[in-house]
């Protein structure tokens, strides 16, 4: 496997921050010194932040009044 | 209640009652804060916002009922969303299992090599390739991911949820949510690449 493989099987362990220490250090080692992996990182990055935008509908505000009114009643 | 039968009660009686009845109203009320956040999930794991507020008065009905069953001072959030999928199960939304082994699957690189192969390569271009994304493109690209992905994938990267948080909330072990999280963002970049480039990958 090619260091550029295997950096792109760490990448999503890296970016949930769920590597080990010594793989941890193995991929900063190869980002640091090949852009082509590093771009690729940064985009996947961006991509996470974009559909967390894109995606986001705040709840309708007549909906909260509704859950409320689900409240037991105080006797 | 009147004062008569309160003095009947006895004031210890009186007191584990009012304790009581505090405990639950703040239950309630922790609960309803968080609704906002347990909306913007629960709108991406149905397909309309009717169904997102079904499923959230169901949800709330279900909670406000069975309230002593929540343990002070854990994930209250999750406890609220473990509600809710259960209910979205139940609610036989998944008549069509997922089958687990898809034909798949691109590499984790694919969407960004996809999208750079169309642009024009400028160095400029390289840091803006999701700009060419379009919202509506994602949540469709996002909607289309099949439920047991989509679970995973809503609860971990929309929902801020750990792995053993999801895998708490889905009854699923620690490394189904991971195998799954995995599959979904792939899936999802494949979708995004077909209806960003308008092709099938």
């Amino acid at each position: 496997m090619s260091l550029c493989e295997k950096c792109e099987e760490l990448m999503q362990p890296y970016l949930d921050r769920v590597l080990s220490d010594a793989e941890l250090a193995e991929a900063e080692a190869h980002l640091a010194e090949c852009g082509w992996c590093e771009r690729r990182y940064r985009f996947e990055v961006s991509l996470r932040q974009f559909v967390r935008q894109a995606v986001d509908e705040p709840m309708p505000p007549q909906l909260k009044a509704k859950l409320a009114a689900l409240r037991t009643p105080l006797v | 209640m009147s004062a008569a039968s309160v003095a009947v009660m006895g004031e210890t009686e009186a007191r584990r009652l009012a304790e009581g009845a505090r405990d639950r109203v703040r239950f309630e009320e922790e609960a309803l804060e968080l609704s906002d956040q347990v909306y913007r999930v629960a709108r991406r794991l149905v397909s309309t916002r009717e169904e997102a507020e079904d499923l959230m008065q169901e949800t709330y009905a279900r909670a406000f009922r069975s309230w002593r069953q929540y343990t002070p001072g854990t994930n209250l959030r999750a406890w609220l969303l473990r509600i809710l999928t259960n209910l979205n199960i139940d609610r036989g939304r998944r008549i069509q299992r997922t089958p687990d082994t898809q034909p798949l699957e691109e590499g984790d690189y694919f969407l960004y090599n996809r999208l750079e192969a169309n642009g024009d390569g400028g160095a400029s271009e390289q840091d803006r390739v999701v700009e060419r994304l379009s919202q509506d493109d994602v949540v469709e690209a996002l909607a289309e991911v099949p439920h047991d992905f989509r679970d995973v994938l809503v609860l971990v990267d929309i929902g801020d949820f750990s792995y053993a948080d999801a895998a708490q909330i889905l009854d699923v072990p620690i490394g189904t949510v991971m195998s799954r999280l995995h599959r979904a963002r792939r899936i999802l970049k494949q979708n995004l690449a077909e209806q960003t480039l308008g092709e099938t990958a």
